[in-house]
């Protein structure tokens, strides 16, 4: 057993699993302390989540933007770049992907609905590029300028929806029928939920982004430079333009996720007081998805799963959905500190062999 | 009689290799204590296992008769057991009195006593010789002193056994000299050392027994009395070494390399070659021989287009490459074998199939339409790995994983296979055990009977003279002279390289 624990493939994937059950529990401590049952409170979110349609629904739908945030920092970190500014490239594609939309509304559906979501990557792949070439070409960390570069896209959006395409309710007009990703379909199918097809654009990235790194020579290039800029150099691939292209990917995913939004959950933009979230949110489904596709589709799974079972938490078991951000919160911070959990079970695995 | 160090039966397996297999070692008190074996044989493993870092999965280990149990490094640092690692811990802009007391450091009171570290820092090295300012910042020092400074922390620490990870691999042959005389004095002082090196020459300058390791077991123990080098390296590989000798005729033919005037600058921006001109031919091993610092490295950073020339023109095969990228200038021709393994010869967490295509990787039959066709990659993999012999589970095995030998066994493979027409070859034998050696320095060889170019650049002497058709000497930036190798003898380059060219041309 402790062999299995310290060899091989499957520590890895220890810490996450520890990291989720730690938070679940020191969760329900901190509901009992406050006199809560939470037993009851975690059973209500399961039997939402998996048992009453309207909620799954919801589920799928709240993990399509998490987990394309999720591969666009996955996709960076695998190529040796932070991106903190999924959340910026995720407006960008948001703001274009709608404003296409709006703009375009006469072309018929084959057409505008492509051209919209393409916009809205490429517009995200460009707010990732300039973070990109910054660091390329000046030696600008990436973690300074994303940040910055999330800020511009939160003001400028605004702008742009107040001064261009402004309507009542502090937003933009809703986006036409043909650009749409919304599905009477699916939402019948679960009770009214917002459920659209971005599922399958989800889906698709996932498998993008896998065929991209593993299986293309770009991919090789990419990982290489991520790994051993140096070695790269060294073997003549070009150092600049992968990390460029790489915040390019990246953003692209980012983007996106904006328009997973714009086009499938709410059919327009609303103007944001300050961040959605969506993107920092990524960097933690990232994290404990272990920066690989499938293992970011599990954990955005799952917080979707808590956020919106949360919901159902507080109407079935009289639990304030506070806690559940508690309990994705302590998940998170587990995964952070992810060094503590791989330290204990070093040191239990030596106990083990010792004996 | 009790051993300092007694370590009996250990084994330890990694995934699909068993490091260490029935390995008994017994080092005496007083003593040096040489490991000796290929690389991967296992001898950092067994260190590292006496360390604390590993766990042995079988087998006991007894200090001082007492068995004991080692879990992790603070028990070994309790027991006594202190370790130079090859790679140092240091704190580049931590004084070298701070980074000795660092973890267990002197006080007053609640405060750090600072002046009290200094004085036993300067207490112990007037002892033991190790002549190390205790106020100067590590990043201000040089390698050599710097591996003083580990040596004077784990005496801090108070340790009598102490472990040297093939600590002469990075020294200047000036510095090894030193370092052995230091350890004599630490024998003498009661301490006992065990040394990991692959130079025979140090085996018998220092040691006084020798436990020769080969593929995880032990092969015997020996005193160095009763042995000669060349019994000691045949006891090792398991059969007759022959290091080659450059005995093919020396035919030049057309230039491949050909450098004009060459001025490049270093990272200060002060010209580190100056006007350098140099030309090499197919069929020919030319050597550069320098201390180091005088350019080399520059020199061949600007030939493979990682350097911008300032200055000058350089042309392979007759094609003007000065302000080619390295991408093309390896489609030109070009294979090099950088003297950094790790950071320039090898992406680390690759696996080795994928450190072999690192330069084809894009090219048929690796790639179809920017499509990595894997297959093939494994295959190629596999074939190198049988040929180049080196010790692997298998091609989807990390780099990082592997001996250091074998990681540069890696790094020549893919050079040689891609059969360039100019190689360079910088300290391609660096850390690399006498069967290695040999093997690399035949492959070398067969190059030039091929008829390719190779440059070599080398801090070692011996192999600058063994393989070479022509040296050439490096300083402050320039050649400052050719030489024959068969005209020529270390006294005479010694000179050359200090720069006495005229003391040089009559030694
Ligand atoms: N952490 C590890 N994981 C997997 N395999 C390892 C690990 N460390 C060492 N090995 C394998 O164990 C064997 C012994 O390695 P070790 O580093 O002890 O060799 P060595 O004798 O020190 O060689 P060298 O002279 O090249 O340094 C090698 O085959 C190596 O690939
Ligand atoms: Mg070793």
């Amino acid at each position: 057993m402790s062999k299995l624990l310290t060899s091989g493939k499957y520590f890895h994937i220890l810490v996450p699993l520890i990291s989720v059950v730690l938070g679940l529990m020191v969760g329900a401590i901190i509901m009992l302390a406050a006199g809560y049952n939470p037993i009851l409170a975690y059973q209500s979110i399961v039997e939402s989540v998996f048992l009453q349609p309207y909620y799954t629904g919801e589920t799928i739908r709240a993990m399509i933007p998490l987990v394309l945030a999720g591969l666009s920092v996955a996709f960076a970190f695998r190529t040796g770049l932070f991106n903190i500014g999924v959340e910026g490239q995720l407006l960008a594609g948001w703001f274009v992907s709608v404003a296409t939309a709006i703009f375009f509304g006469h072309l018929p559906k084959v057409v505008l609905l492509p051209l919209s979501i393409l916009a809205g990557g490429i517009a995200g792949g460009v707010w990732g590029i300039i973070p990109g070439f910054l660091k390329a070409r000046f030696k600008v960390h990436e973690v300074i300028s994303t940040i910055m570069m999330n800020y511009i896209a939160l003001y400028t959006t605004n702008y742009l929806i107040k001064h261009y395409l402004y309507t009542q309710g502090e937003r933009t007009p809703n986006i036409p029928d043909n650009a749409s990703l919304a599905s009477p379909m699916l939402a019948n199918l679960t009770q009214g939920s917002r459920l659209h097809w971005g599922f399958i654009v989800a889906i698709i990235a996932g498998l993008l982004m896998w065929f991209i790194l593993w299986k293309t020579t770009r991919g090789y290039e990419l990982r290489a430079v991520g790994f051993s800029p140096g070695a790269s150099r060294y073997a003549g691939i070009n150092v600049e333009r992968n990390i460029v292209l790489s915040m390019a990917f990246s953003g692209m995913f980012a983007g996106l996720a904006g328009t997973m939004e714009g086009l499938g959950t709410y059919q327009y933009m609303m103007i944001n007081a300050s961040f959605i979230g969506i993107g920092f949110n990524g960097i933690a489904v990232a994290l404990l998805g272990l920066n690989t596709v499938v293992g970011v589709f599990l954990s955005g799974a799952l917080f979707s799963a808590l956020q919106t079972g949360g919901l159902t938490m507080q109407s079935d078991a009289g639990v304030p959905v506070d806690l559940i951000n508690i309990v994705i919160a302590l998940i998170i911070f587990f995964v952070g500190s992810s060094y503590v959990i791989k330290w204990v079970l070093n040191r239990l695995a030596k106990r083990g062999e010792k004996n | 009689m009790s051993y300092a160090i007694e370590m009996r039966n250990i084994r330890k397996e990694f995934p699909g290799i068993v490091a260490n297999d029935d390995v008994t070692l017994q080092v005496k008190e007083g003593e040096i204590h040489a490991l000796f074996g290929e690389n991967g044989a296992g001898k950092s493993t067994l260190m590292n296992v006496l360390f604390g870092l590993y766990q042995p999965d079988a087998g006991e280990i007894y200090v001082k008769g007492q068995k004991v149990n080692i879990s992790d490094p603070n028990d070994a640092n309790r027991l006594g057991i202190g370790m130079v690692h090859q790679h140092f811990m240091l704190i580049d802009n931590f004084t070298v009195a701070e980074n000795i007391i660092l973890g267990s450091e002197p006080t007053r009171g609640m405060a750090l006593d600072m002046d009290k570290a200094v004085k036993i820092v300067r207490d112990l090295s007037d002892r033991y010789g190790l002549d190390v300012d205790p106020l100067k910042k590590v990043e201000d020092i040089t390698i050599g002193m710097q591996q003083r400074v580990e040596i004077l922390k784990i005496l801090y620490r108070g340790s009598n056994i102490l472990i040297f990870d093939e600590p002469t691999a990075v020294l200047t042959p000036i510095e090894i000299k030193e370092l052995i005389e230091i350890m004599k004095r630490l024998v003498k002082e009661g301490k006992s050392i065990i040394l990991i090196t692959h130079k025979l020459k140090e085996i018998f300058e220092a040691c006084d027994r020798c436990t020769v390791i080969r593929l995880g077991k032990v092969i015997g123990t020996v005193d160095i009395s009763d042995t000669n080098p060349s019994k000691l390296a045949d006891m090792m590989v398991g059969r007759k070494v022959n290091i080659p000798v450059n005995d093919s005729p020396y035919a030049p033919k057309e230039k491949v390399l050909e450098i004009k005037d060459l001025t490049v600058l270093d990272s200060r921006k002060v010209p580190a070659v100056r006007k350098l001109d140099l030309e090499v031919h197919g069929g020919e091993i030319l050597g550069i021989a320098g201390v180091d610092g005088n350019g080399q490295t520059e020199l061949i950073e600007a030939i493979a287009g990682l350097r911008k020339v300032h200055e000058g023109q350089i042309l392979l095969n007759g094609e003007d490459i000065t302000r080619l990228k390295t991408r093309k200038i390896i489609e030109a021709g070009l294979g090099y074998i950088p003297e950094d393994r790790h950071k320039h010869g090898l992406v680390l967490d690759f696996t080795v199939g994928e450190n072999m295509v690192l330069q084809t990787y894009y090219k048929k039959p690796f790639a179809h339409a920017g499509v990595l066709q894997n297959k093939v990659i494994s295959k190629k993999a596999k074939q190198l790995i049988k040929e180049f012999d080196v010790r692997t589970p298998g091609e989807k095995t990390l780099a990082r994983s592997l001996s250091g030998g074998n990681q540069q066994k890696v790094v020549i493979a893919r050079e040689v296979d891609r059969s360039p027409k100019l190689l360079i070859a910088a300290q391609p034998t660096r850390g690399l055990d006498i069967g290695a050696i040999e093997f690399i320095h035949n492959k070398l060889l067969e190059e030039k009977k091929k008829g390719k170019a190779v440059l070599l650049v080398s801090f070692e002497l011996d192999e600058i003279l063994h393989l070479s058709d022509r040296i050439a000497v490096i300083y402050e930036g320039r050649i400052i002279d050719i030489v024959n190798p068969k005209e020529t003898n270390e006294n005479q380059l010694g000179l050359l390289m200090a720069g006495r060219k005229e003391a040089g041309r009559q030694a």
